[in-house]
């Protein structure tokens, strides 16, 4: 029996370089770092293609601006099947709004004949960072959440996720369907194959906009924590900077004689 | 009125739950609405009540039965309302852990209010409002809570553990809520006992040597390595070098890593991404060598050598032997 998997991920800016906020401090302005997904959704689209990957459709689903169309073409490309878009400022919705939306796109699929028996989520996303969309998005469907897992399988209609938990790893066994939500570090996410990118441009996304209206996110602003102030002392530049090195290794009294 | 979800292990009360009851009570104070309770799950153990008493708390609902012998989010849930309803909380606070932050999700969505997360300070109280970390600490945000009740998780070290001026009760109350099946479903069913921790020796070393994308490949470790020795220390890496295969991933530092707490970190060919820093800013010393004098990393250091570590490392490495020599 082949499962339909949905997995939800987010257009973010990338923050591994500086972060850059907008004039109106709403939002982190992604336009010089550019656009990515966290790691956490990168490793859930790899388990939702290894979920599938002897039959079942793996359906990628974001809401964002248009722009956000990179994001589902990317997780086309690595194995999944089907996208849906829900065109939407995402500034606008906070995580109830963003689950509720999802769970409506959840029962029409449904009432269209495309059951998702097994969603699966990034843990947080990786500009807000609300921890709570995935077990939101559960209690709207009235099904069971597996929170903060690497590993996830399929068989036999029971989904088995296992996870790091304070005394060890954890292994949960829960029917379908169900809402899972995934951390990085359990799976390797594939690169894009120039095939995969060929087949993703021909897939068909489902375009849909908000069902309801948001209640937003609760935001005042957003701030950029203030720079320490830097009181580097520079040692010396190249290899001669190193007996100068080795006197602050002696004067730290971490060189054992 | 402060509900403060607290985890406990072996030990006692965990550190973070001892900050997070900190900034309850810090925020208990500034709402004049007075009193801290704590709900525990599980076993208490006389430890972690004492401790309990020392950081102020009036009463611990102690919820406990056959629901909560193996972890489940929803359950444990139910059992952090039925002890908000008991003790008449506006507020509900756990520790932004794995658990604390799964847990006050449900709980959010059960009730139907926000939820704030990693919470670091708090600015006004009525209406209540946070500052949080988001974009894994490169920013801040200042959120609204409404109180019907306000849910929020402390940030790990955003506040330092201080137990009260006077001690509360810590009377215990039992509780044993009634659990539906579907709270049930999403249980643990097994726990393996923890994989070997290989990132001990670098969480506890004095001195971490530190490596980054600077290194160059899989096989520009040789000086660094050495380094490591001379110094009796660990050798801890950046997430570009473990992605690229070059070192095990139990060599990471930083948020998805390990946290480090040296006397001296020496990184390397380490641009000092704020994902980086998180697991590396309580070092006490830290001196970077990198060709970039403008990399966060060395603006960021105590000390710091501008140039090419594959040079400026052999020669640390020759000044230590000629020093430590005979
Ligand atoms: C959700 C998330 C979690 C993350 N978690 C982590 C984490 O846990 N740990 C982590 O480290 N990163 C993490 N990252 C990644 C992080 O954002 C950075 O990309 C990463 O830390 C950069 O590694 P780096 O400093 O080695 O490489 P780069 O940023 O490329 O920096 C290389 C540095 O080396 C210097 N350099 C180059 N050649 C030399 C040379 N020959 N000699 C001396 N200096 C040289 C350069 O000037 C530069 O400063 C995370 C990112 C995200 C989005
Ligand atoms: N706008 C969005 N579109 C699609 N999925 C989202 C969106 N926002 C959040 N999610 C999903 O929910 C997870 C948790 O997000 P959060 O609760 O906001 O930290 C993310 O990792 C995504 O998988």
């Amino acid at each position: 029996m082949s499962t339909n998997v949905l997995v939800c991920v987010k257009r973010v800016p990338d923050s591994t370089s500086e972060v850059v906020l907008t004039d109106d401090g709403q939002s982190v302005d992604g336009r010089y770092a550019g656009f990515t997904m966290s790691a956490h959704e990168e490793c859930a689209v790899e388990l939702a293609a290894q979920v599938t990957a002897d039959g079942g459709e793996a359906t990628v689903l974001t809401l964002g601006d248009a722009d956000a169309v990179e994001q589902l073409r990317t997780s086309l490309a690595v194995g999944c099947t089907a996208a849906t878009h829900l065109l939407a400022d995402p500034q606008r919705f906070g995580p109830a709004d963003v689950a509720r939306e999802i769970a409506g796109v959840v029962r029409d699929h449904e009432a269209a004949g495309r059951p998702h028996d097994l969603i699966l989520l990034g843990n947080d996303a990786a500009d807000s960072g609300d921890f709570q969309v995935g077990i939101r998005l559960a209690y709207e469907l009235g099904r069971p959440v597996v929170n903060g897992v690497t590993h996830v399988s399929v068989a036999d209609g029971i989904v088995t996720a296992r996870g790091a938990g304070p005394e060890g790893h954890e292994t949960y066994r829960v029917p379908l369907p169900a809402v899972v939500t995934v951390l990085e570090g359990g799976v390797e996410p594939r690169y894009p194959s120039v095939q995969g990118r060929m087949k993703a441009k021909k897939v068909q996304i489902e375009q849909r906009t908000p069902a309801t209206d948001p209640v937003g996110p609760n935001r005042v602003r957003l701030l950029l924590p203030p720079p320490a102030p830097s009181d580097v002392q520079i040692l010396g530049k190249g290899a001669d900077a190193a007996p100068a090195v080795v006197d602050v290794l002696e004067r730290l009294g971490v060189l054992s004689r | 009125m402060i509900l403060v979800l607290v985890e406990t292990d072996g030990s006692g009360v965990i550190e973070v739950s001892r900050e997070t009851l900190t900034f309850a009570r810090s925020l208990a104070e500034a709402d004049g609405a007075g009193d801290l309770d704590a709900v525990t799950v599980g076993d208490l153990t006389d430890t972690a009540r004492d401790q309990l008493a020392a950081y102020g708390v009036r009463t611990v609902y102690r919820v406990a039965g056959e629901a909560f012998t193996a972890f489940a989010g929803a359950a444990w849930a139910a059992g952090v309302q039925e002890a908000r309803r008991r003790a008449g909380s506006t507020l509900v606070v756990a520790a932004g852990t794995p658990r604390g932050g799964e847990v006050l999700a449900h709980v959010a969505a059960r009730e139907g209010v926000s939820m704030a997360a990693n919470v670091l300070s708090f600015s006004e109280v009525t209406p209540l409002v946070v500052t949080r970390q988001v974009v894994g600490g490169a920013a801040l945000e200042e959120m609204r809570l409404e109180r019907q009740p306000a849910v929020l998780t402390v940030a790990g070290h955003a506040v330092e553990p201080r137990p009260a001026p006077a001690a509360g009760a810590a009377d215990v109350v039992d509780c044993t809520p009634e659990v539906s099946e579907a709270d049930l479903v999403a249980r643990v069913v097994s726990t393996d006992a923890p994989e070997p921790d290989l990132s001990g020796g670098l969480r506890s070393a004095r001195v971490v040597v530190g490596a980054g994308r600077g290194a160059g490949g899989a096989d520009g470790f040789g000086d660094l390595l050495e380094l490591t020795e001379l110094l009796g220390g660990a050798l801890g890496v950046s997430r570009v070098v473990t992605s690229l295969g070059w070192r095990p991933h139990h060599e990471q530092v930083g948020q998805t890593g390990s946290r480090i707490a040296p006397d001296l970190y020496i990184p390397c060919g380490i641009s000092g991404a704020i994902q980086h820093w998180a697991g590396c800013s309580s070092a006490k010393n830290i001196l970077a060598i990198n060709t970039d004098a403008d990399a966060p990393m060395v603006t960021k250091a105590t000390y710091a050598v501008i140039g090419d570590l594959h040079e400026v490392v052999p020669a640390i490495n020759a000044e230590i032997r000629r020093r430590t020599a005979g």
